[in-house]
Parts: structure tokens; C-alpha cells; sequence
């Protein structure tokens, strides 16, 4: 049995012609496609065709940017960690692909129907209610139209990248724009006077 | 603007768990090969690698990629034990 490349080696073979690239390019095939089908037989979301669609994909994009490749971690993680992210890009573009960003603000906004349950004491309920109440006023004043609707459709569970390709942004800027609403939210609770400690007790 | 109370619940978590300075998904990306690795060998977490394990708490994209490719990388690792 031939004993695993190293780092070095995946990159001269795979940046060599011929039968050495041919060979290198079919153990890193071998690799994606034995990884990845374990890990997606696991979720059950994907079939066979799939998973052998991106490791294509991955090929070539590996072979594309081989020069990224900084060794900070084995070769093979590296590239498999390319193929993970090329899978679960198109399975959240497929999964969303008829969801519109405005269609997510409908289940988070809404009448509230704060009934007490049984767990919770009347003051601790009247806290939430007025804690909510506050952060409902912080919202409307403080926050963008931009930054309400990627954050109704964070809360809703889209993905930052699907958010992103609707708004024709990118993922980066995206999270800056919902940390940058959080920490609105954040200070003007602050500002209002509740303490991260009178948050917790009322929302434990 | 009234909020649902489920979905209040889950901002104010979000909210209260915000940090002033949070590593980016790009960045977490950039390190997450490397920081698989080092859990699936049980290696003390660096400051850097600290940091992905705090994005990966509070971000379910990122987090979704992690598992998965240290699912994959654990059924390999699991095979060249074979």
C-alpha cells in the first residue's frame, strides 16, 4: 500500500501533467466522493448524483486555487472543506430557491399573544412584556428597513448567503449588517435601562 | 412593530449574545479545515482557533459546513484506521 502524500506532493502531482495529475486528480476524487457520501448518507437530503456533481465542481475549483492552499492544515481537509462548502451552497440555494426575503417578515411580525404559561411568574412575564415592548420601539427607531429585513429573515432561518443573494450583497456584509443591528438593539436596550442581568432573569 | 413572542425570544438571545468584535464567516471559513483538524485530534484550541469556535456558536451556516466536513473527515480518518 502506498503511503499518503504529503502537502507538498498534492500539489507538485496535481500541478503536473500527464499521467502524475491524472493519478493525484483520482486519489483526491476518491477521497471527496468517500467523504462526502458518508457525511450526506448521515443527513439523508442528498442522493448519489449530487454529491458526485460537486466533487466535480471541487475538482475543478481545487485545480483552480491551488495557489490558496497556505498548508495550515492537510491538503486533503482543505479540499474537502472545499467540497462541503460547494455542497451546502447548493443545498441552501435549492432548499430556498422560491422564498423571498419579504415573505419571511410575515411569521415574526404579528399581533403578540403574550399568555403567561405556567413556568412563568407575573412579574417575570410583565418584565418580558415591557423588555419586548421596548426592543418593538428600538426596532422601529433605530433600525434600517435593510437591517429589519435580513433580520426577520435570519430569525426565520434563511442563510446569510441566500439573504445576501437577494439583496445582491455579499455574506460578509451581511453578517456586518445584522451584527451592527444587534448591537443597536444591544446599546439602546442598555439606554432604556435593562442590564444583560435583567434580560437574563426575565428571559432565562 | 409588535413581535411574536417565540420569535422576540430568539432576537433577544441573539441580541444579548452580540460581542463587539465577532469574527466575520470568511474568516471562519478560512480557518475551519484547520480547526477540524485539530478537534478530531483533540489538540487544545489556539486564540484563533477560539475565535471560530465562538463564530460557530452563534452562526448556523457556518456551523452546518463544520459538521459536515468533520463528518467526512472522521469517516476517512475512520477508514485509514481500517
Amino acid at each position: 500500500m502506498r503511503a499518503p502524500r504529503e502537502n507538498a506532493s498534492w500539489i507538485r502531482d496535481l500541478r503536473a501533467c500527464g499521467p502524475v495529475q491524472a493519478e493525484a486528480l483520482t486519489d483526491l476524487r476518491g477521497l471527496l466522493l468517500r467523504g462526502l457520501t458518508k457525511s450526506f448518507q448521515a443527513r439523508g437530503d442528498t442522493d448519489q448524483a449530487f454529491v458526485e456533481d460537486v466533487v466535480q465542481q471541487a475538482l475543478v475549483h481545487i485545480l483552480d486555487h491551488l495557489d490558496q492552499f497556505q498548508g495550515r492544515s492537510r491538503f486533503p481537509t482543505w479540499a474537502m472543506a472545499i467540497a462541503v462548502r460547494l455542497a451546502m451552497s447548493a443545498l441552501r440555494r435549492k432548499r430556498w430557491q422560491d422564498v423571498s426575503l419579504e415573505s419571511m417578515r410575515a411569521p415574526i411580525e404579528g399581533a403578540p399573544a403574550w399568555d403567561r404559561d405556567d413556568t412563568t411568574s407575573p412579574a417575570q412575564h410583565a418584565e418580558q412584556h415591557a423588555i419586548v415592548a421596548t426592543l418593538s420601539r428600538l426596532i422601529d427607531e433605530t433600525l434600517t428597513e435593510k437591517q429589519w429585513l435580513a433580520l426577520t429573515a435570519e430569525l426565520g432561518g434563511m442563510p446569510l448567503e441566500e439573504i445576501a443573494r437577494r439583496m445582491g450583497s455579499n455574506v460578509n456584509a451581511v453578517y456586518k449588517l445584522l451584527h451592527d443591528a444587534r448591537q443597536q438593539l444591544k446599546h439602546g436596550l442598555a439606554t432604556a435601562g435593562y442590564t444583560a442581568e435583567d434580560v437574563r432573569s426575565a428571559f432565562p | 412593530m409588535a413581535l411574536r413572542p417565540e420569535q422576540a425570544k430568539a432576537l433577544i438571545a441573539k441580541v444579548m449574545d452580540t460581542r463587539d468584535q465577532e469574527m466575520t464567516c470568511d474568516a471562519c471559513v478560512a480557518d475551519l479545515a484547520t480547526f477540524v483538524e485539530v478537534q478530531l485530534t483533540g489538540t487544545p484550541l489556539s486564540a484563533a482557533l477560539q475565535a471560530v469556535h465562538e463564530h460557530l456558536e452563534r452562526c448556523h451556516d457556518c456551523a452546518d459546513e463544520y459538521h459536515v466536513l468533520r463528518q467526512a473527515l472522521a469517516a476517512l480518518a475512520e477508514e485509514e484506521g481500517c
